[in-house]
């Protein structure tokens, strides 16, 4: 390993990259202007609806795709000058790899392995990830999980320092993202930095110490989970529907006790509060006073998602 | 070997195990190799398909005598008298004669039943043949010569003929190195060109690249596992030819096996060229179908490309399929050795030595 290298591990940035852009065939601006910065230990998450450029941004830090502008830093080296160094400290599983389907399991993960001056023994990353059942199986034979769980074997196999998945979880059933989510953790705790890319806010808000909102290319709400999340105003949002043709006036709720934002979306107002037990008798007070009937009413703690929708007008996912 | 690694503080302590500079490139062989063999349809194209074309095409096409020439002289005055002179005289094959009314005879040789008519006129006899049709021209000259010498003509010069039927010269001995040289041609361009947009479709390639492997070891691992099945496919097929057909092998096997190693890595690059970039297999065999098409038209591998124009013979011999079926039939056939073959050496190194600098150069990873 490179002296570079070794000096870079001493400091606790491990990713810097700033002001990166990357515009394609000199029309489609995919990220424009991005600052990240991870730290060692770190779990990392980029958070972003389809198309928000998270993809772009970290094949650009994978050293896959070249940046319009802009610089990038890995353990203190960067992909002009170090791509060796670099490729053996770093693993990446990709949004969607199709490995060989004629390899078992366990040739998959030789084969990977060979690829690096040193790497983990394969038996133990087979337990690690549970695919020890599966070693001689063929990987057209594995379900989606077994499959997500290869993909992240194959990049964990390099004994890797810093991990970078994209979209670990798309398409996985629940248990089988939860297995992914145990993965991730269990290499943060040995000491491994995780960047991911993904559009749930739950796995972001469980598994990520730190967060970027990416929309349109840009960073546009970064912190730890619960940072983001009073940012909206409050962690407990109230959402109620009326019958009885009520007023769309944000004024009229934002008088009451307690509330830090509204929103009205599709028939339903929600309310951004601190302190759910003085706000819901003072708004069903208002309710009553007018005359108005209440049709729905729920009472639920803030989101990444709610940040998302407070920041853009629009829903994570719009499928 | 086994070391701790993990002397930096923050690094999670794990066992790792130290690969050698070759490791990379031994495991894609081997990957490439199992993934090779453990697909049932690359074994039959590649091994199969040609043996069986060699066994049907070598079936039909079989050295076996000539059917009797057959010949039907129209019933009048004095046909018998022919009839009976014809069947006097040897004729190699044999002749089959028989005397139909004139309308039926006539019919009959329209309808190709027979291959020539005989119209007797007195003091001779009137040849009706198509000269269209080979057997035509070979009956009427054979009944002629039959005729002839039975009403005592006596041959101008004295001639002896001998049966040469030896292996060597026969249509079998023409196919099976055309075959080899057709078969190098698609595994090399399918085998690479197939499985390198294959894995960029997949995203493996950009997988690949993902990780320290060296990009010249994955080309190197692609271009050796090809060099291996060529091995095995020069050795079935020319053990076929040997022991089914009872082929002669004239040439040395080394000289034989540099050929096709020289024709496989050349068809190799072609295929590396053609799937540089394309990103879907449909386009990718598109481009491969048009590539290999003339040479499967002109280089030669069923029939001699002599049967062109004049004309387009230097263009002709210029395709690599036309080098290396050439060089294949002299060293197999004819016993060459390697320094004859020069030109079509070149031809072909050029080829190789230039698909393999643009393919280099326009190739796409992701």
């Amino acid at each position: 390993m490179g002296d570079q290298l070794r000096d870079a591990s001493s400091s606790p940035v491990v990713v810097r990259c700033k002001n990166l852009r990357k515009t394609y065939e000199g029309k489609v601006e995919a990220v424009r202007g991005l600052d990240l910065t991870i730290y060692t230990g770190q779990c990392y998450g980029l958070l972003g609806p389809n198309g928000a450029g998270k993809t772009t941004t970290i094949e650009i830090l994978e050293g896959l795709l070249e940046a319009t502008s802009g610089t990038v830093e890995i353990l203190g080296c960067n992909w002009r000058d170090h791509p060796a160094q670099l490729r053996e400290s770093i693993g990446v599983s990709l949004q969607e790899t199709r490995l060989s389907e004629k390899l078992s399991v366990r040739e998959t993960l030789e084969l990977f392995g060979g690829f690096y001056r040193s790497a983990r023994p394969v038996d133990e990353v087979l337990d690690e990830l549970a695919l020890r059942e599966k070693a001689d199986a063929w990987v057209g034979k594995l379900s989606g999980g077994q499959r997500q769980r290869l993909a992240i074997a194959t990049a964990l196999v390099g004994n890797p320092r810093v991990l970078f998945l994209d979209e670990p979880t798309t398409g996985l059933d629940p248990q089988s993202r939860r297995q992914v989510w145990e993965i991730v953790r269990r290499f943060q705790a040995e000491g491994g930095t995780v960047l991911l890319t993904t559009h749930y806010m739950d796995e972001a808000e469980r598994l990520c110490d730190y967060i970027s909102i990416i929309d349109h290319g840009k960073v546009i709400a970064a912190g730890t989970p619960p940072e983001l999340i009073s940012g909206v105003g409050g962690h407990h949002r109230v959402e109620f529907a009326l019958s009885g043709d009520p007023p769309l006036s944000a004024e009229l709720w934002r008088a009451l006790p307690g509330v830090g934002a509204v929103q009205f979306d599709d028939g339903v107002t929600a309310l951004t509060v601190e302190e759910p037990h003085r706000t819901i008798p003072a708004l069903l007070a208002v309710v009553e006073k007018n005359g108005w009937r209440l049709t729905q009413l729920t009472t639920r703690q803030s989101s990444l998602e709610d940040v998302f929708v407070n920041l853009t007008g629009r829903h994570l996912r719009e499928d | 070997m086994i070391e701790r690694s993990g002397e930096v503080a923050s690094d999670p302590v794990r066992t790792t195990i130290v690969h050698g500079r070759w490791t990379g490139y031994r495991r894609l062989l081997q990957a490439r190799l199992k993934e090779l063999f453990r697909e049932p349809e690359v074994i039959f194209w590649i091994f199969l398909f040609p043996i069986l074309l060699a066994l049907g095409l070598g079936i039909a096409f079989r050295n076996k005598p000539p059917d009797a020439a057959r010949v039907v002289i129209a019933g009048q005055p004095g046909s018998e008298r022919i009839a009976a002179l014809l069947r006097q005289a040897p004729a190699v094959p044999p002749l089959k004669i028989e005397v139909q009314p004139p309308a039926q005879a006539a019919l009959n040789f329209r309808l190709g039943k027979f291959d020539v008519e005989l119209l007797p006129l007195a003091g001779g006899v009137e040849y009706v043949y198509d000269p269209a049709r080979p057997e035509s021209v070979l009956a009427r000259s054979l009944a002629n010569d039959a005729l002839q010498a039975a009403a005592g003509s006596k041959p101008a010069i004295t001639s002896l003929s001998r049966v040469n039927s030896e292996p060597g010269s026969r249509y079998i001995d023409f196919l099976i190195p055309g075959l080899l040289g057709m078969n190098l041609m698609g595994s090399g361009m399918w085998g690479i060109g197939f499985a390198l947009v294959e894995m960029r479709q997949r995203k493996l390639l950009k997988r690949y690249v993902a990780t320290p492997m060296r990009r010249g070891d994955f080309l190197l691992a692609l271009a050796t596992s090809r060099l291996i099945l060529m091995i095995i496919e020069v050795a079935m097929m020319l053990s076929f030819g040997v022991l089914v057909f009872h082929l002669r092998v004239a040439g040395s096997w080394l000289a034989i096996m540099l050929v096709s190693c020289l024709g496989a890595l050349t068809f190799a690059a072609l295929g590396l060229l053609t799937a540089s970039r394309a990103q879907k297999i449909e386009t990718a065999s598109g481009i491969m179908n048009v590539v290999m098409m003339p040479m499967w038209i002109f280089s030669g591998i069923f029939f001699s490309y002599e049967r062109f124009p004049a004309l387009a013979l230097p263009f002709i011999k210029l395709l690599p399929l036309t080098a290396l079926n050439d060089m294949l039939r002299a060293i197999i056939l004819q016993g060459s050795s390697l320094q004859s073959q020069a030109v079509p050496l070149l031809v072909l190194c050029l080829w190789g030595g230039i698909a393999f600098f643009f393919a280099v150069r326009f190739f796409r990873w992701t």
